[in-house]
């Protein structure tokens, strides 16, 4: 990882499904950069290839060409692996989705202090860690509740919680306001600016929410599996907003 | 971070009722080797309390458990004047079942060659030995009869002077012990109706022999009394036990006794032997097998609740892997809940056998060599049957969150 590397690179990068009658085309020839401390809307119709890309650059999903450069480093070139893929998941990147998908049978401080132990954090460090962005996150009175005691505003607090408890290079959203209220979707995109600058992450949400778009650096948009040219762009230094 | 654990308690409803499950399920596995061992213990029982060196038998038999063996009271006699022996008891065993109370009483007919033999080396937990000759006898407690009770057999009342628990025999059924002539009288009862027949019967062959012709005086005994008769044999004994004189060796005086055409001489290691491998021998195998079964059936159970286990976190596995787990902890968190499930099931089918067992009509006899290798079968198909969900767990991928 290099310092002055964008947080992702992703060069043409093409998702082909299936084979012959049944081939689909999900992603076409798709190139973007986000900088570090960059948070970055990806909007578009259903089925564009919004998700398709998010996870190509998550390392889940991979693309069937192109490369995939995060933090100067390569990890993809077309479907094959540069690198140990959930090693690199686990030390660089912070997933959030439309569902907070906590562990069940996890407090909301065990769901986020997992995520550092699973990352070779001493338990004592991970819960303090852990204590920290829950507080952070405003959700630091819940830390002993179990996932089904909270509100999904909070669940979903608890989930970007976790995606940012090993510090991530680059964190990856896929419409995590759906489920929320205006007023607590906003929250929530304005959580991603803040990390984003704070922590100089780069962050790229897939949305459909046009009520917060004023929270992100640029915003992109998908349309039947290419990208378009952005719909704006707004500059910022590292850590600078 | 402990997942299983966290996981159980979370769970920990279904997870109680599937170890309780599993618990009652190892109880049987362990119940049947101990019925098995108590097989072999109720077999052996008798043998072993009487103490004898030497037991002998009518020749060419196995007797007295495994066949019939039939000798003459007098063989006492002979075997005390053998060199080297220090006793020599007559010895009668056979089974019979009656009705008492209204219920059928199945017991094991021993006979004790009173005086010398009062049964003073039975267990007693109530009463005394025998004090008399006739109408004595000592009852185990499976037979529920108490103590002062009287007890119908044959044309006699015998009241129970003496309790023991635990004289089982091999077929289950509880040890009285009576004097050696009440044994027989028990075992060769005839009613009057089938003396009176025998006695005409024995009339009849006379009149045809040869010998009715020319003596006919004899024709005026035939219909007395058996026991008045010296051409009519007395009732046989099973077997006499003889016990060696201290510093004799046995296999000597079994040595010399062997060179008797009428009786067979067998060690109590013999004896024992023929007990194990004749009548119990068959049953151990069956019990080996059902056993094996059972145990086959309990990791296959096992191995299913553990992949159902595993089936319910799919999504929480797969966001394991998302989130970059390695493959460690999700193997060690299914490992660890089938070593639990096994190992709680293990401690409750101790504790439920510890419950049940003792009401069970036949002994289980549970021994910590049984236990230990029980526990390592438990450990054994607990990781077995894991094996199955860590298949699953290990097929799951990280984009299921997705789904």
């Amino acid at each position: 990882m290099t310092a002055a590397s964008p947080a992702i690179e992703a060069t043409g990068l093409t998702k082909v499904y299936g084979s012959g009658n049944t081939e689909v085309t999900a992603m076409r020839d798709v190139t973007l950069t986000i900088g570090k401390g960059e948070v970055v809307a990806l909007l578009g119709p259903s089925g564009a290839g919004k998700s398709t890309l998010l996870t190509a650059i998550g390392l889940i999903n991979p693309p069937t060409s192109g490369s995939i450069v995060i933090g100067g480093l390569p990890v993809m070139e077309g479907p094959e692996a540069l690198v140990d893929v959930r090693g690199f998941r686990r030390r660089h990147i912070g997933y959030v989705f439309q569902k907070a998908n906590l562990i069940p049978f996890l407090t909301a401080l065990e769901n986020v202090q997992l995520a550092s132990e699973i990352n070779d954090v001493p338990p004592r460090e991970a819960r303090s860690r852990a204590l920290e962005l829950l507080d952070y996150l405003g959700v630091g009175d819940r830390v002993k509740n179990l996932p089904h005691m909270l509100s999904g505003g909070q669940q979903q607090r608890v989930a970007v919680a976790r995606a940012l408890a090993n510090s991530p290079s680059i964190v990856l959203a896929d419409e995590p306001t759906a489920a929320l209220d205006s007023v607590r979707g906003r929250q929530v995109m304005e959580l991603f600016g803040k990390v984003a600058h704070e922590q100089g992450a780069g962050v790229l949400v897939v949305t459909h929410d046009h009520r917060a778009l004023d929270v992100f650096d640029e915003i992109l948009e998908m349309e039947d599996g290419t990208l378009r040219p952005p719909v704006r762009t707004t500059t910022h230094t590292e850590g600078s907003k | 971070m402990n997942l299983a654990v966290r996981d159980v308690r979370h769970n920990l409803a279904r997870f109680s009722l599937t170890t309780v499950g599993i618990g009652m399920l190892l109880m049987i596995v362990m119940g049947m080797g101990g019925i098995y061992r108590g097989l072999i213990e109720d077999a052996v029982l008798l043998v072993n309390r009487i103490d004898a060196d030497l037991w002998i038998v009518q020749h060419g038999t196995r007797g007295p458990f495994a066949e019939i063996s039939r000798i003459p009271r007098s063989l006492e006699d002979r075997l005390l004047v053998v060199p080297g022996v220090q006793s020599a008891r007559a010895f009668v065993s056979h089974t019979v079942q009656r009705e008492h109370g209204g219920k059928p009483l199945r017991m094991v007919v021993n006979g004790l060659s009173w005086p010398q033999d009062d049964g003073s080396w039975l267990p007693l937990v109530a009463g005394r030995p025998l004090e008399a000759a006739h109408y004595e006898m000592i009852a185990d407690k499976l037979l529920g009869l108490q103590l002062g009770e009287t007890l119908e057999l044959g044309k006699d009342v015998y009241r129970v002077v003496g309790l023991t628990q635990g004289m089982i025999g091999q077929g289950g059924d509880g040890l009285a012990f009576f004097t050696v002539p009440d044994a027989l009288a028990i075992q060769f009862d005839s009613s009057a109706e089938a003396i009176r027949l025998e006695r005409f019967a024995r009339k009849a062959r006379a009149v045809k022999d040869d010998i009715g012709k020319m003596q006919p005086m004899l024709m005026d005994k035939a219909e007395l009394p058996s026991r008045e008769l010296p051409a009519v044999p007395r009732a046989m004994i099973s077997a006499v036990v003889v016990k060696a004189a201290p510093g004799r060796d046995p296999l000597e005086i079994a040595e010399l006794i062997s060179g008797w055409k009428d009786v067979s001489v067998h060690t109590s290691d013999e004896q024992k032997e023929l007990l194990l491998k004749g009548t119990v021998d068959r049953a151990r195998r069956q019990i080996g097998l059902f056993t094996a079964l059972l145990v086959l059936i309990s990791a296959i159970i096992m191995a299913l609740i553990i992949y159902t286990l595993t089936l319910d976190k799919t999504r929480d596995i797969a966001m394991l892997k998302l989130m970059g787990a390695r493959d460690s902890v999700i193997l060690s968190l299914i490992l660890q809940q089938a070593v639990l499930l096994g190992g709680l099931g293990y401690v409750l089918a101790y504790y439920f056998g510890q419950w049940i067992f003792p009401h069970f009509p036949r002994r289980v006899i549970i021994m910590h060599e049984d236990l230990l290798r029980l526990g390592m079968i438990v450990i054994a198909i607990s990781v077995l049957s894991s094996l199955l969900g860590i298949w699953k767990a290990m097929k799951i991928q990280p984009n299921e969150v997705l789904s």
